[in-house]
């Protein structure tokens, strides 16, 4: 096979679809990630939007509280299940982790093909809800029990839907720990792996751990609501508060299968355009295990209003400060590696900046709510959306926009635009800023959230935010619409444009089909500048 | 850390990777059932009497019938690895045929444990059922969808072995490369140890 064509060039089948939706080759998997993630991303945004353009003013503005209520459940389950889950593991680790550690391909290269395949059938029995029987699902993403077996609209689907989903999400989280164990280059120890892999790793313990409990949860209620198994209807003896506990048990650690990859991320890219070495590279590597470790045992921080004990309640409220720490300690580092750096201030550092700030905010007002004193005040109101929007968004949103462009010339092999690039991320932080820092103040002052309709004092707010929410779409559009024009028509990328020193900028780019020649032999640490 | 063999890309054979796969796939079906656990626990813990009066009408001697079944079916299994270790093909054929002999023979059981029950009127849902006690309404509820799930488990454990049994046939899986024969054992005893503990807790609990 010639060594010298990238994986672009090989191909099995004549038509060109198969060549992708067949393939086995991890970095086609890990764009075919990219482009569903993408396509459904469009539509939970343009969900947001129409969210933000009915609180635009009190009263019915353009849509009926009945459809509001759908729109909610959907821009959330898409998000949540569709995006923000497989997100930049399914994305950036299929096409970056086996590169980044050396190898020619994942362990298990067609069961991730397979993971795929699952999340298209996930995603398209979760889509079938929205046209099937008596209407879309109105009970939010958490399908809260009783409401969930209890309302008429058609609820199977989607949590099926989120229940195959899930199975994906498991797959991929071990194919990614098997790969990590069996499949580094020669001479990589533990504590030679770059630390993207090292999120990927911790992420993967929590998906293998944690999506069962949710598995199971959502079976319980596809059970009640088929077969009248009462596990969480008060008249057959069930509780609907041990539903809560069950599906935060997964639902929390969930968070960390989203914000470790973007920690991991933000690992990378911050030494790359600092010219040196991460600081405290084992600290940082600590951390990422203790917070997928304490991870676990927060759950209960959901809970606070729902009837708990007191010991549980403060156990929780403890556990949940304890995650500050660590999270604390890899912010600290980040800023300690740029610290006398020599600083090449290129757009995915913007997005790293981007992400220091608005993961900030997020994760101080994330204490905010840790708290069960001042919990028990903002609780279900917009405050706790604009939280889990900045830690989100602003956090897991801004790593993968800052993965996209820190990788963009590996996986396609040209250069994005930097004037337009820049653009796009200064029109996203303003619009990100304008549309979530209001609803702080909103729920401080008890607008509730999920609701199509506020009163009369909390007008004002809600027009910056619904003006702040076009002003984002407009940011996205550009990022977008720059990422693809280059893919097309940018400059020729060399094999490592920003001078990294992992293992991915020594390879062709794009890589070739069986990313090294010769399998690299590893003796420096990954930031040895 | 042992070198990886990679000799070709279509040719790539990890015995500890694979079976290292197979063991983390095995924690999650672990904690699929642990959610169940939970739940069991939290009702039984709240519904004490009531499902000691439900599992009192549970047919002992069918139940203890399925665990001496599937305990010897992990032994056979067990020993048809061992068989093809020794590139014993027809031993190893002979012991995958009592295992998956074993494995019908047990959801045969559980279809006339389950016929008897919903011949009673005792299913989910059922009229008859509605008015028991909640706490055995939530036994019996737990009861079918616990043993359920596990029967789902032991077919797909039947079809595991039949295609590891296929790929002997065709000398796919061989006395060097038997990891699939070998993660299908695994697998097998994973069901059989989650038998284990819904035996007691559904039938010795009274």
């Amino acid at each position: 096979m010639n060594q010298e064509v990238s994986f672009y060039e090989v191909k099995k089948y004549k038509t060109g679809i198969l060549n992708w939706i067949l393939s086995t080759d991890h970095k086609r998997i890990g764009l075919l990630y990219l482009y569903s993630i993408l396509a459904f991303f469009i539509v939970g945004v343009c969900l947001g939007l129409a969210m933000k353009l009915e609180l635009i003013a009190p009263g019915k503005t353009i849509m009926e509280a009945q459809t509001y209520n759908a729109v909610f459940t959907f821009h959330g389950i898409i998000m949540i299940f569709l995006i923000i889950i497989p997100g930049l593991p399914a994305v950036f680790g299929n096409f970056l982790l086996p590169i980044m550690i050396g190898a020619k391909d994942v362990a298990f290269p067609k069961l991730n093909l397979l993971s795929w395949w699952i999340y298209v059938l996930g995603a398209v029995v979760a889509l079938m809800s929205q046209f099937m029987g008596d209407g879309p699902p109105d009970t939010g993403w958490t399908f809260y029990a009783p409401y969930s077996f209890k309302t008429s609209t058609t609820m199977l689907p989607a949590i099926i839907g989120a229940f195959i989903l899930g199975f994906s999400s498991i797959l991929t989280g071990l194919n990614f720990i098997v790969t990590i164990h069996r499949m580094r280059a020669p001479g990589m120890t533990w504590l030679k792996m770059p630390l993207f892999p090292w999120s990927l790793y911790a992420t993967g313990w929590i998906q293998l751990l944690s999506t069962p409990i949710v598995g199971i949860t959502l079976l319980m209620v596809v059970a009640e609501r088929t077969m009248n198994i009462g596990f969480f209807d008060p008249a057959l003896g069930g509780d609907p508060v041990l539903y809560q506990h069950l599906f935060w048990i997964y639902s929390h650690p969930a968070v960390y299968i989203m914000i470790l990859p973007a920690m991991g991320t933000i690992s990378e890219i911050i030494p790359t355009f600092s010219q040196k070495t991460i600081f405290g590279y084992k600290a940082v590597v600590a951390s990422t295990l203790l917070i997928a470790f304490v991870g676990y045992f927060v759950w209960g921080h959901h809970m606070y209003t729902a009837g708990m004990s007191d010991t549980a309640v403060w156990l929780f409220s403890l556990m949940t400060f304890l995650v500050a720490i660590p999270s604390a300690v890899k912010v600290f580092n980040w800023i300690a590696t740029m610290y006398k750096g020599s600083i090449n201030l290129k757009v995915p550092l913007y997005w790293a900046l981007g992400f220091l700030f608005l993961f900030m905010v997020g994760g101080l007002t994330g204490l905010v709510l840790g708290a069960v004193a001042t919990d028990v005040q903002v609780h279900d109101t917009a405050f706790v959306v604009a939280h889990f929007h900045f830690v989100m968004f602003g956090g897991v949103g801004t790593a993968f926009f800052g993965a996209m462009h820190y990788w963009f010339p590996k996986m396609y092999g040209k250069m994005y635009d930097e004037s337009w690039a820049k653009v796009g991320f200064y029109t996203f932080i303003v619009g990100f800023l304008l549309l979530y820092m209001p609803m702080f103040w909103l729920g401080m002052y008890g607008m509730p959230r999920r609701y199509y309709d506020y009163l009369e004092q909390f007008h004002g707010g809600n027009i910056i935010s619904s003006f702040g929410a076009l002003v984002l779409v407009a940011g996205l559009a550009i990022i977008i619409i720059n990422l693809v024009t280059s893919a097309r028509k940018g400059k020729k990328a060399e094999k490592d444009p920003w001078h990294g020193k992992t293992l991915e900028w020594q390879v062709d780019s794009p890589p070739t089909l069986e990313n090294f020649d010769t399998i690299p032999v590893v003796e420096k640490g990954p930031y040895e500048y | 850390m042992e070198k990886v063999t990679t000799t070709h890309e279509h040719d790539h054979y990890d015995h500890e990777g694979s079976k290292l796969g197979m063991w983390l796939f095995i924690f999650t079906e672990l904690l699929l059932f642990g959610g169940l656990f939970i739940t069991y626990a939290v009702y039984k813990y709240l519904n004490p009497e009531a499902f000691h009066m439900a599992a009192e009408e549970l047919n002992v001697g069918v139940g203890a019938i399925n665990t001496v079944i599937l305990l010897i079916s992990s032994a056979t299994i067990a020993m048809s690895i061992t068989a093809l270790q020794q590139n014993n093909i027809r031993l190893t054929k002979v012991m995958l045929e009592i295992t998956m002999m074993l494995a019908i023979t047990f959801l045969i059981n559980k279809y006339f444990e389950w016929g008897a029950k919903i011949s009673h009127g005792i299913y989910p849902g059922s009229d008859h059922l509605m008015e028991m006690s909640r706490g055995e309404i939530l036994f019996y509820g737990l009861y079918f969808f616990m043993t359920g799930l596990h029967a789902l488990h032991i077919i797909v454990g039947v079809a595991f072995i039949a295609v590891v049994y296929s790929k002997i046939l065709k000398r796919k899986v061989n006395a060097e490369r038997y990891v699939l024969l070998e993660n299908s054992g695994l697998y097998w005893h994973l069901v059989d140890i989650v038998w284990i503990f819904l035996f007691p807790l559904f039938y010795l609990i009274t």
